[in-house]
């Protein structure tokens, strides 16, 4: 069983080398000699028909896949090249460095099951970040509701046998914890975006606000009411939840959980609920233009509150599930980072469902490749931090990349975010 | 700046003050509660003015700074970085070091500012996500850095940080002794000498905060007195009118954004070089975005957002000094006891102020836009 | 008369935008202290033309010259080194600025090197005012001052860089006819004093009355240069577009039926807060198009996002097709048939990211048979835009371009057809045809013509006193919020019109 799984795994990871490989060459092949010759049409404003699809073709899915994962593609080597630079800068050794990282990340079996174990939290929260941005809203607060969904996940999956007074069934018991702490991170999310519906109070410094309150709140409980009363515990966490609120694994002797194919399922459902609903449509028309989406009929105020609650949603799932399959507990302060790292996650996937997947399996392979590097290399794991914030800016710019590898510009700019004004 | 508004800035203070000296008030005369309130108000609020300040710079000319944390924290750190090599490894004095610190900090800001007004100007990058990079890659350069430079190589633990030249001195401005010698015109009475003592605690201030202080009126001068100031608020109104009358819109906001870098980086340089003589990961804790809020309550006008800065420094005050009078607090206010409930104050008071009630604000037109010819 | 000498001359400038030629060797001149008129289409390369002369785009070839020397305009600086100075139609005013620093803006007055020296500015413009008799005050905000103020403050501010040559583009747009006959004195005036001035519009009503030369553009390239004695309306417009052009709308007599809108004492605010409209009355009967007249931001816009629900409204009522729908948000207002073509296409009619597809069934998606249970029928969809792009031939490469691909015409014929296509008893039109080309426009006024002889009834919108007139049945004209007067539009006159849009009273 297991063979075949890393059969499976090794395949994808090999097609995926091969894209790259080949998209490398068909951005040099298409680079030369771009000067962008457009014939004088005496005047007519009409577009010109050829830059637009009429029927979808085999070849042109595929060449619109290959040159819609070009640019993420270069963002993502360059960056590497770049920290590469960095760790020799600094005095280490960039070959040995990547070495490690990829052994630690795809090297054995152990390695890719906690490859799994990272990118599980990164798909909900990319995920998270994805949906706000196509509704128009940026949410830098993954973070904070992600920790808050985690702390109620704890307090349930702890707590609730004992305010029952009886043990509950683990099909129960999982499914409340997980609920009520995406419940909860739906709930923190919601208040920015009510704030931003109904007072224009901008999400962005709301968001950051809100991460902050949340480690203060966590902060009060882990040390306080909800501290883990076990006389050998020194640090700020809470009890181990009780067995019946726990995820297995997914392989015996394994980390890598449950919560993985469910982060996958949850990625399919996002697409579907994005592109073939109508409250998708109204989130993706709220998000393109509000104006006209009032002028639809749709309720503009309301949709941004449950975009920013779903997205909520999804984050707290993110912290939920991390409790109830991994750690079994919360433990201040494991949240940190990871409100940034999905919105990278989610610009490098193109707030495209499957594209946050494939960015959060890369970023988590490179965050837990990193320990091995630092193990093997002495460089700190925070190089990753640097990749991907390169990453982050190659992306967010990619004409830079497209400058240095000489693609050419296609389709339109996407306004992601507005000023302080809407 | 309204009367509703400065009320409100009153009222907060107000609150805030009296609450501490409810608490302190067995322990210390109120008259000195006040002034250590005061003194620290303004010193905290310093980091908070800057950033508003640098803030106030880009957005007047148009381009939205979401990355003043960042550069902040770039500055903080580097600042620190560049004082302890002046010291420990040139053998500078530790005057010099600092004053040197505080130039590295200005000019790592600066770079990061570079960085951002080349995304958000000439690559037209989303600016809110091009400060988010900043924000990003702020935190892992810093981080990255720290921990390669001054801990055990590849072990968390057990490092060799090295000796830090310490923080600017206080810069005396002599108040209490003015004071002082009104009192002894007129009776020398045992109040008046209280007084003294409290002003002179207010005054006593290190040089970044006197120095944020003096900006905060230059900006002032500059936005609205000079050619400078003209031109980078028609760059950020209404660029298109700008440059049909011959001023370079791009020149104009790389510029203004550079000098909001700078405004960042001393803003920066109070948290590694003034306040504490260490740094620490991500310890900016959010005072970039705050500022921003400052900012936005304060109109875009310098006064305006020093005034707000002060309010968010108060709720800061609040917790530093109800730290000193912890033991006070009566039984029923327990939860007050804990930091992390009377830290969330800022924060919160960020939220309030955002949603507008204490009165909407017009931010420049063309904030955010990017100007495509 | 001898001719004049020539003061700016261009030859042979060639402009290429992406996709377009914006100007093809086009040759243009001007001659000192006369009005020289340049007419064309909107998108015929005016322009273009003139924002080479300012120095706001760069020509791929050709040469511009003042007082025969050749020069080179690199930025705008060089031409008003040169003397050009330029009035946009859409203002370059900053109006949070004072009119003084609007006027200075770039060319400011100093002390010590650094500081404004407001002062000395404030009294040039006075004196610059009192001796071209344009009654500006230096000292006001600009954005509180009235549409035709501001254009005179534009127009200090050429004389303030000693403009010898004005641009003037578009002026008479969002004047009254009143303010406009204001401007044409203050043309002469600057003539008689030895400014020479380009005048662009497609106005052909007005050039013959002012223009001494009149230069007609079409499709990037100038067709001729005509006096106005030499021509008259139908040869101006058949210059214009190519092809003889009927400028009435042809059209029966109305029919009207039983009343569909009727409104009470409507009172709306504005996006400040304040009461804009206060208190309109009218109703509108199935089978008759009702204008509403008046200068934009008299209150139409907001009356229109009020009626369509787009606005919340303060106080009156309103009854739609004999129901109560005051204050109900858009959805219902649609849902009982009325169809709203928004003053604004890109701003509220259309997601400019979105496939001409989707953008079809902008507000029907969540009905069946494009949304059922919540789920998208893409089949659907699809079938309702092939047939519409068919019915209303909107030119597009296929249903799955981004709107925003097309041009202004056919997104606004994607918006009519969107919104003629379900059941309708009511069109609000605000603004139908602005901007767009005169084939565009005769489609449009012939749609609106065909569904009120159906017997829908239409609300027709718009700042251009002619397309009012040549639709309407009765005109209402708005003034400051209120309307003044509503009358046949048979026996309506444009002179009467005017003069009630500027706010004379009708009893006087």
């Amino acid at each position: 069983m297991l063979v075949y799984v890393l059969g499976f795994l090794g395949a994808v990871l090999l097609g995926t080398l091969a894209i790259v490989f080949f998209a490398v060459l068909a951005g040099k092949g298409k680079g030369t000699g771009q000067k962008s010759v457009i014939p004088p049409s005496a005047g007519s404003p009409l577009p010109t028909p050829s830059s637009a699809p009429t029927r979808y073709t085999f070849k042109s899915i595929i060449f619109s896949a290959v040159d819609s994962l070009l640019v993420p593609l270069l963002a993502v080597l360059t960056a590497i090249l770049l920290g590469g630079i960095v760790i020799a800068v600094v005095g280490g050794d960039p070959f040995a460095a990547y070495k490690g990282l990829i052994q630690g990340a795809f090297g054995s079996a152990k390695a890719l099951s906690e490859t799994g174990v990272w990118a599980t939290p990164y798909i909900f929260a990319g995920l998270a970040v994805a949906v706000a941005f196509k509704g128009g809203l940026f949410n830098i607060g993954a973070e904070g509701q992600l920790a808050l969904g985690a702390v109620v996940a704890a307090l349930i999956g702890y707590a609730l046998p004992g305010w029952l007074g009886f043990d509950l069934p683990a099909i129960i018991h999982i499914p409340l914890a997980i609920g009520l702490g995406a419940l909860m991170g739906a709930l923190w999310a919601a208040i920015p975006g009510f704030l931003k519906a109904y007072t224009g109070g901008h999400e962005v410094i709301n968001t950051i606000m809100m991460n902050y309150i949340a480690l203060n709140i966590t902060s009060f409980l882990m040390n306080g009411p909800m501290k883990d009363p076990s006389p050998t515990n020194v640090i700020a966490r809470t009890p181990a939840i009780a067995e019946s609120a726990r995820i297995a694994p997914l392989f015996e002797g394994f980390r890598v959980h449950w919560g993985f194919i469910l982060a996958l399922l949850v990625a399919v459902l996002i697409w579907l609920l994005l592109q073939k609903t109508t409250f998708g449509f109204e989130i993706r028309m709220v998000g393109s233009n509000p104006d006209a989406a009032k002028y639809a009929g749709i309720n503009v105020k309301r949709t941004i509150v449950l975009t920013m609650a779903l997205s909520g949603l999804l984050a707290g799932l993110a912290g939920a599930i991390e409790v109830t399959a991994l750690n079994y507990r919360h433990e201040l302060g494991f949240s940190m980072g990871y409100g940034f790292d999905a919105i990278a996650i989610a610009l490098l996937g193109k707030t495209n469902p499957f594209g946050v997947v494939i960015a959060a399996i890369l970023f988590g392979a490179m965050r837990n490749g990193a320990t091995r590097m630092q193990f093997l290399t002495m460089i700190p794991v925070d190089v990753i931090s640097i990749i991907q914030a390169l990453i982050l800016l190659f992306v967010a710019a990619d004409a830079i990349i497209r400058y240095i590898y000489r693609i050419k510009a296609r389709g339109e700019r996407v306004t992601l975010t507005r000023g302080w004004g809407g | 700046m309204n009367w509703k508004r400065f009320g409100f800035i009153a009222l907060i203070i107000v609150i805030l003050f009296g609450a501490v000296v409810l608490v302190g008030s067995v322990r210390q005369e109120p008259i000195l509660i006040i002034a250590s309130m005061l003194a620290s108000t303004i010193t905290v609020a310093t980091p908070l003015t800057l950033g508003a300040l640098s803030g106030i710079y880009c957005e007047r000319s148009g381009v939205v700074n979401i990355g003043i944390e960042g550069m902040m924290l770039t500055a903080a750190f580097f600042g620190w970085l560049g004082s302890i090599y002046m010291n420990s490894i040139f053998g500078f004095d530790k005057m010099p070091s600092l004053i040197i610190g505080v130039l590295v900090a200005i000019l790592s800001s600066v770079l990061m500012a570079l960085l951002h007004a080349i995304l958000s100007i000439t690559y037209k990058v989303d600016q809110i996500i091009g400060g988010t990079v900043i924000n990003i890659l702020a935190l892992g350069v810093t981080g990255f850095l720290n921990r390669q430079l001054f801990f055990e190589k590849g072990s968390i633990f057990g490092g060799n940080v090295p000796h830090a030249p310490g923080t600017l001195p206080i810069v005396h401005i002599p108040a209490q002794e003015a004071v002082s010698a009104i009192c002894g015109w007129t009776g020398n009475s045992e109040n008046c000498q209280l007084v003294a003592k409290a002003v002179g605690q207010v005054f006593d201030q290190q040089p970044i905060t006197i120095a944020a202080i003096l900006l905060v009126i230059v900006t002032h001068f500059v936005l609205f007195k000079t050619r400078w100031g003209l031109r980078t608020r028609s760059v950020g109104e209404h660029p298109r009118a700008a440059d049909t009358v011959g001023i370079n819109v791009i020149f104009m906001r790389y510029a203004n954004v550079l000098i909001g870098g700078v405004m960042a980086g001393l803003g920066g340089a109070y948290f590694t070089l003034e306040s504490v003589p260490s740094f620490e990961p991500g310890m900016t804790n959010g005072r970039g975005f705050i500022s921003l809020a400052a900012m936005i309550f304060g109109n875009w006008t310098p006064f305006g957002a020093w005034a707000a800065s002060l309010v968010f420094g108060a709720a800061q005050a609040l917790q530093i000094n109800m730290q000193l009078y912890r033991e006070s607090i009566p039984a029923q206010w327990a939860f007050l006891q804990s930091s992390y409930v009377v830290g969330m104050v800022p924060y919160i008071l960020t939220m309030l102020i955002l949603t507008g009630i204490i009165g909407k604000t017009i931010s420049p037109a063309a904030d955010g836009q990017p100007y495509e010819k | 008369m001898p001719e004049k000498t020539i003061i700016l001359e261009a030859k042979d400038i060639t402009k290429q935008f992406p996709g377009v030629l914006a100007n093809d060797h086009v040759d243009f001149n001007l001659r000192h202290g006369e009005i020289h008129a340049l007419l064309g289409e909107n998108g015929a390369g005016k322009t273009t033309l003139m924002n080479v002369l300012y120095g706001l785009y760069k020509p791929d070839s050709g040469q511009v010259s003042v007082n025969g020397q050749p020069i080179v305009i690199h930025s705008p600086k060089d031409s008003i080194q040169a003397g050009i100075g330029m009035v946009h139609q859409h203002f370059m005013l900053i109006p949070v600025f004072s009119v003084a620093e609007n006027i200075m803006l770039g060319d400011e007055t100093l002390r010590y090197g650094f500081v404004l020296d407001q002062k000395s500015v404030v009294k040039r413009v006075r004196e610059l005012s009192k001796q071209y008799s344009l009654d500006v005050d230096p000292e006001a905000i600009t954005g509180e001052l009235p549409v035709g103020i501001q254009q005179r403050v534009e127009i200090v501010k050429a004389l303030y860089r000693n403009a010898r040559i004005l641009i003037l583009d578009e002026p008479t747009a969002v004047l009254t006819p009143q303010e406009a006959d204001d401007l044409f004195v203050i043309m002469r005036e600057l003539t008689s004093r030895g400014v020479s001035i380009v005048f662009i519009t497609h106005k052909l009503k007005e050039v013959l009355a002012i223009a001494d030369r009149i230069t007609v553009m079409r499709g990037g390239q100038v067709v001729g240069t005509v006096k106005p004695k030499e021509t008259n309306e139908a040869k101006l417009a058949a210059m214009m577009v190519g092809r003889e052009v009927i400028l009435t709308v042809e059209k029966e007599s109305a029919n009207p039926a039983g009343e569909i809108l009727k409104v009470d004492a409507l009172k709306v605010r504005d996006f400040r807060g304040q009461e804009i409209v206060h208190g309109v009355s009218f109703e509108i009967r199935a089978g008759e198009v009702l204008g509403i007249a008046g200068v934009q931001g008299n209150g139409q816009t907001e009356l229109v996002e009020a009626l369509t629900g787009l606005r919340s409204v303060v106080g009156g009522r309103m009854w739609f097709s004999g129901k109560d729908m005051t204050g109900k948000s858009p959805r219902p207002v649609t849902e009982t048939g009325m169809a709203h073509i928004p003053e604004d296409r890109q701003r509220h009619g259309l997601v400019l990211s979105f496939p001409v597809a989707d953008n079809l069934v902008l507000n029907t998606y969540y009905r069946s048979p494009f949304g059922i249970w919540g789920v998208m029928i893409p089949q659907a969809i699809d079938a309702n835009a092939r047939k519409l792009i068919e019915d209303f031939d909107v030119r597009t490469p296929s249903p799955y371009v981004p709107v925003k691909k097309l041009s202004g015409g056919n997104q606004q014929k994607v918006i009519v057809a969107r919104e003629l296509s379900h059941n309708v008893k009511l069109i609000i039109a605000n603004q139908p045809t602005r901007g767009l080309d005169v084939g565009s426009i005769e489609y449009i006024h012939k749609e609106i013509i065909i569904m009120r002889d159906r017997g829908v009834a239409v609300l027709l919108v718009s700042a251009e006193l002619d397309e009012i007139m040549a639709l309407s049945d009765r005109i209402a004209v708005m003034y400051r919020g209120q309307i003044v007067t509503t009358v046949e539009a048979a026996t309506a006159t444009r002179e009467q019109l005017g003069l009630w849009m500027a706010g004379a009273h009708p009893e006087q």
